[in-house]
């Protein structure tokens, strides 16, 4: 046998043995250290004839390959077996909870006017605000509720002390009028926001929250506004149909004008919107009055359009189940986590306005 | 308005049942709130008799009788009222019965220990009138006993919502017109009266020539010899059945005609009023007792109804005791006049009297009416009470403000969205009492008297859309095309900051506008509170000048409930000035508590300054704002912790306040009672936030990165105690602004090893080369140069 081919015997059955990195190293230094039995030999090759050097010198070669690969792969299990052994040993409780985190949440009033952002945004409304402080003209006059008028009593008005002129906006109606000031038609626009009236019980609250809508342009009538509501009223409650009754009623800036019902039943103690033999009024609206067009500096002649106000509250109660509307606005913590909606949740076009 | 089928039938030929007019109703703008239908449940209410009644044995105050309800036996059934006594005819009610003005629904109950089956009932329980003492008293016989206490109960009541603008709908006949116009059969015309009258009116009437004088005509007719009773059955069931309580005949009667036909009527008795009656403006100070008991003191200038001695009322709000009439009232003088609108509201709104007239008055009555009702009014008086009428004085004129409407047909369908022909205009005003003449191209109509509301020619249009239908107006669906954008930068940065905040786990609440003034003031600079006239209660008495009053009051509330660790915000106005527009958007948040409670991995510890700090500043980069531009200086507000709180600008420390954040003061946190040691928050000024002009993509400049290895290096000082982080960094960051690419503090110390009145800081200068890898010498020159100017700026040493 030759010389070569024992080593590669010894070595081979060495290296099958069960080692640990140490021992491995041990071999590897016996073989390839400076006085390895591999490096010594290759030192050597000088000193044999030329004849015999080639053939030995590629069997040494194949022998040190072949070595070297078993050292590596024995390496690699060595290595792999540690890592398996701590694997078994380090096992944590996952079930333990982990360090503190905190879920917030947007109030359903600010989610529902999000919602009807969303709505008219795509049929080309955008948004306006005004001032929660008014003064008489802005809420009543410029609307066509003349002084000393039984209309405002449907109002019953918060004013300012020492003032008989300021007063917190009974509604968002006199946003019309400020942005008709401020602009020159067509004008689109919705505003939502904070309303006032002094009144108190289980469906009344001293605040609320409105939603004004307005488009004027040259030849907006009647039919327009109902396929304006009819699509909102489709898109919020997310129904396919839904029952809608356009009923004449009365507001001083509004002629003709017009209360909105939606069909309902009560299924299994909740309200199902859209079905039943039931109505239920959700907002009102009407064709711009003439004379607040002419308040708010706009040819009645060349413009007409109409308006609408809708109570975002009680959208919101009727999407989303809420029975009482002073809780709203009680900061009970309870209630805002039950109700309110994660921060990441915004209602848009694409994505659908709620989950 | 409360209206039942046989009355409206006075007025209307119909085949129509109560459902379908009802419906036809809410069609036209007469909304119908709901039919009230007297049910089978009236039919429970049993005429009975007391056979006995003995004191209950466990109550003083309760008796115990055996009723006879006409079923053999006697029954026991308990009673708190005083009258119950042997022999009382009354109505008794069984159990499963309800109670008409309560609701409430009956069961077989012990009461103090005896069984009661049932119960006696009162004439307010009943809605028979408004007395809540004692059991009812029938004047009934043997005979009696077990009938039905409600006759005819198959009668059904509509109760419609008049909006203001229908004064005519207050009366039947004005809902009857309508109807007929609908299409619900056909109006029947009012009866010609005629009564022999023959001698003149004895009391004179004279309407004063006042400055803005209230009354515009006032007619009366004398009736003399009248025999004052109660009315028929017929009647005081009408009256009954719109929620009035009977009177007299007389009162009965001019209640009814105000029903009827809103025409409101007013009857004296004629003997108690002294001499004449002058209508004039009131003078401040007079005064007189009303017929609701009250005593009112007058202002200047109120319409009132006089006689030589004073005031006898005010005309087409409340009549007054002294001329009112009463069963033993020989003669009447009746009253049937206009009032104008404008001076009865203000009148009454000052006084805060609410009668059926002066909510008649006020949204106007036909002025030609005046007569019908004296009439009317007369004509029942006789016929129920007898006597005998004098001619009719009608005093005063008034101008008729009624205007010729030109309508324009084309208008019509330019506004609803559908035609009509001339043919249904005409049908439809003409049916509504306008007079209309038509020539080929125009229309001209004349409205009724009745209908104050209808002044031009859009008032036109609505009658008739409401009467064609407004189904019929057709629906145009909406187009999809925006004028412009739907929100503004504002409005956008209002809705980022609001989910940004929540995102950092604050739960959003709305709180009013309005605020206790009491915790306002910790909160507010201003020293003038913007206090509301007339607070819904005494602790909303302002509009708020911060949103920290409301949180804190929703603090407490959740605290007191033992939700201690809580994170609450609101978005929204706070008020500066009491002109609209002097508001501001806000966010305010706070946030109290424990950030771990009872956390096996983390120690248990209170949130702080740092917390609400980041929570502040992470907020400002989500909205937009450049981190690098904010300055963070210890200014602070009265309501923070004098030395716990701070300012975060932009720019420098006199920059666009953003925002303020910090301990809320342990004084204030004490004094609201909030039982908690910590409350932290913050207030971003959303109006202060600078509008970028540019989008994200063209304010953004060119991307490049450095090739070059970055390098850190540390340095820790001892230093004066008055220098603060943000100066240190300051300092540092400016030496080379190019070079230095961040200055991280990571180590603060006072105490031990340390001189009084200094700090040890320790930091991490990191270095970012742009055109070379910096060398050992380059890393030692910038090192000594850090070293060198804060040593040379602030006095430090370095520490070894």
């Amino acid at each position: 046998m030759s010389e070569i081919k024992k080593i590669k015997e010894q070595y081979t059955s060495k290296l099958d043995e069960l080692l640990d990195q140490n021992k491995l190293n041990i071999i590897k230094t016996e073989l390839f250290g400076k006085n390895g039995i591999i490096s010594t030999r290759f030192k050597q090759l000088g000193s044999i004839n030329e004849k015999e050097r080639k053939s030995y010198a590629t069997e040494l070669n194949l022998l040190k390959n072949e070595l070297q690969e078993l050292i590596s792969k024995k390496n690699e299990e060595i290595q792999n077996e540690e890592i398996n052994k701590k694997l078994n040993n380090d096992k944590i409780d996952v079930t333990l909870p982990g360090r503190s985190y905190f879920a917030g949440k947007i109030h359903p009033v600010s989610q529902v006017i999000d919602e009807v952002t969303s709505i008219f945004s795509e049929i080309g409304f955008s948004v306006e605000e005004g001032p929660d402080i008014e003064n008489e003209y802005y809420n009543f006059s410029a609307l066509n509720t003349p002084d000393n008028h039984p209309a405002r009593d449907m109002h019953d008005t918060f004013y300012l002390e020492h003032s008989k002129d300021l007063l917190l906006r009974t509604h968002t109606s006199p946003v019309q009028i400020r942005t008709m000031l401020k602009g020159k038609p067509p004008f689109k626009i919705i505003a939502p926001g904070r309303t006032y009236r002094h009144d108190s019980d289980q469906t009344h609250s001293p605040m609320f929250h409105q939603l004004e809508g307005l488009h004027i342009d040259k030849n907006i009538n009647m039919g327009h506004l109902k396929g304006c509501l009819y699509y909102f009223v489709k898109k919020f409650f997310e129904v396919d149909k839904v029952k809608i009754r356009f009923r004449p009623s009365h507001f001083p800036f509004t002629e003709p004008s017009a209360e909105v019902d939606i069909g309902y039943k009560i299924q299994d103690g909740k309200i199902k919107i859209g079905e039943g033999d039931k109505w239920l009024e959700i907002l009102g609206c009407g064709m711009v009055h003439p004379n607040v067009l002419k308040n708010a500096k706009v040819n009645p002649k060349q413009f007409q359009g109409y308006a609408f106000g809708v109570g975002i509250d009680r959208l919101a109660m009727l999407k989303y189940g809420i029975n009482d509307l002073r809780a709203f606005f009680e900061s009970d913590i309870r209630w805002l986590e039950f109700y309110g909606f994660d921060p990441l949740d915004i209602p848009t076009n694409y994505r659908g306005l709620s989950r | 308005m409360i209206i039942s089928l046989s009355w409206l039938k006075n007025h209307l030929d119909t085949k129509s049942n109560l459902n379908q007019i009802a419906e036809r109703l809410t069609e036209i703008g007469l909304e119908v709130e709901n039919i009230k239908s007297s049910n089978a449940n009236l039919d429970n209410f049993i005429v009975c008799k007391i056979v006995k009644s003995q004191k209950h044995p466990n109550a003083d105050k309760l008796k115990l009788c055996d009723v006879d309800i006409g079923i053999g036996n006697l029954i026991k059934v308990v009673c708190g009222a005083q009258n119950a006594k042997d022999g009382l005819f009354t109505v008794y009610a069984p159990p499963g019965a309800t109670i008409p003005k309560t609701n409430m629904k009956l069961k077989i109950a012990k009461i103090r220990g005896v069984e009661s089956q049932g119960m006696l009932c009162s004439g307010y329980e009943l809605e028979q009138s408004s007395d809540q003492e004692g059991i009812l008293e029938l004047n009934k016989k043997e005979k009696n006993i077990g009938e039905k206490f409600f006759k005819n109960t198959g009668e059904k009541t509509i109760d419609i919502s008049i909006t203001p603008n229908r004064p005519d709908c207050l009366g039947v006949r004005g809902i009857a017109r309508d109807l007929a116009s609908a299409g619900i059969g056909r109006l029947r015309k009012q009866p010609i009266i005629k009564i022999n009258q023959k001698f003149k009116n004895p009391i004179k009437v004279s309407i004063k020539k006042d400055k803005g004088q209230g009354c515009g005509i006032f007619g009366s007719v004398y009736i003399k010899n009248v025999q004052n009773k109660e009315s028929p059955e017929w009647l005081k069931k009408r009256i009954i059945s719109l929620g009035l309580k009977p009177v007299s005949a007389i009162v009965d009667i001019t209640n009814y005609i105000m029903f009827d036909l809103n025409r409101p009527l007013h009857a004296y008795d004629a003997d108690k009023i002294d001499q004449e009656i002058i209508v004039r403006n009131s003078k401040k100070g007079e005064s007189f007792e009303a017929l609701d008991n009250k005593k009112y003191t007058l202002q200047d200038n109120m319409c009132s109804i006089s006689d030589k001695t004073g005031v006898l009322g005010l005309g087409g709000i409340i009549g007054g005791t002294r001329s009112g009439t009463e069963f033993s009232t020989k003669n009447i003088l009746l009253e049937s006049a206009y009032f104008f609108p404008s001076p009865i509201r203000k009148t009454s709104k000052i006084l805060n009297i609410d009668t059926d007239a002066k909510y008649r008055f006020e949204r106007g009555i036909d002025p030609e009416s005046i007569k019908i009702g004296l009439e009317l009014g007369m004509c029942m008086i006789l016929d129920i009470c007898g006597g005998e009428a004098s001619k009719l004085s009608i005093v005063g004129k008034i101008k008729d403000e009624r205007n010729i409407i030109n309508l324009e047909i084309e208008k019509f369908s330019k506004v609803i969205g559908f035609s009509i022909t001339k043919a249904e205009v005409k049908k439809i005003l003409s049916s509504l009492g306008c007079s209309v003449s038509m020539s080929a191209k125009k229309m001209k109509i004349l409205p009724p008297t009745w209908r104050p509301d209808i002044k031009e020619d859009i008032d036109l249009i609505e009658e008739l859309t409401r009467i064609k239908g407004y189904d019929k107006v057709p629906l145009i669906n909406p187009e999809k095309e925006n004028i412009k954008e739907t929100l503004t930068n504002k409005q956008k940065l209002f809705h980022f900051a609001q989910r940004s905040v929540a995102s950092k786990g604050y739960t959003e609440a709305i709180t009013w506008s309005f605020t206790d003034s009491k915790i306002d003031n910790f909160f507010s600079e201003s020293k003038s509170a913007i206090k509301l006239s007339n607070p819904i209660s005494s602790d909303l008495d302002v509009l708020r000048s911060s949103l920290y009053s409301n949180l804190m009051i929703s603090a407490k509330k959740n605290i007191h409930r033992n939700f201690e660790d809580l994170m609450l915000f609101e978005i929204g106005p706070v008020f500066k000035g009491n002109k609209p527009g002097e508001q501001t958007t806000i966010v305010g948040a706070i946030k109290t508590g424990k950030y771990s409670r009872k956390n096996w991995i983390e120690k248990e510890r209170n949130f702080d300054v740092y917390d609400i700090k980041n929570d502040v500043l992470k907020t400002l980069y989500e909205i937009g704002i450049n981190i690098e531009k904010i300055n963070v200086s210890n200014k602070t507000k009265k309501w923070y912790h004098p030395g716990r709180s701070g300012l975060l600008s932009l720019g420098s420390s006199s920059g666009p306040e953003l925002a303020y954040f910090g301990e809320i003061h342990p004084f204030i946190v004490k004094n609201l009672d909030l039982r908690t040691e910590n409350v932290l928050g913050f207030e971003i000024f959303l109006d202060n936030i600078p509008e970028s002009r540019k989008k994200i993509r063209e304010a953004k400049p060119q991307f490049i990165v450095s090739d070059y290895q970055k390098v850190a290096r540390d340095f820790a000082f001892v230093i004066d105690e008055k220098y603060s982080s943000g100066e240190i960094i300051n300092l540092v960051k400016k030496i080379d602004k190019q070079l230095i690419k961040e200055v991280k503090i990571f180590d603060v110390y006072q105490g031990d090893n340390i001189a009084q009145g200094k700090k040890s800081i320790a930091f991490n200068v990191t270095l970012e080369p742009k055109d070379k890898t910096l060398s050992d010498k380059d890393i030692e020159e910038i090192s000594k140069k850090i070293i060198l100017i804060v040593q040379e700026t602030t006095g430090a040493t370095l520490r070894s």
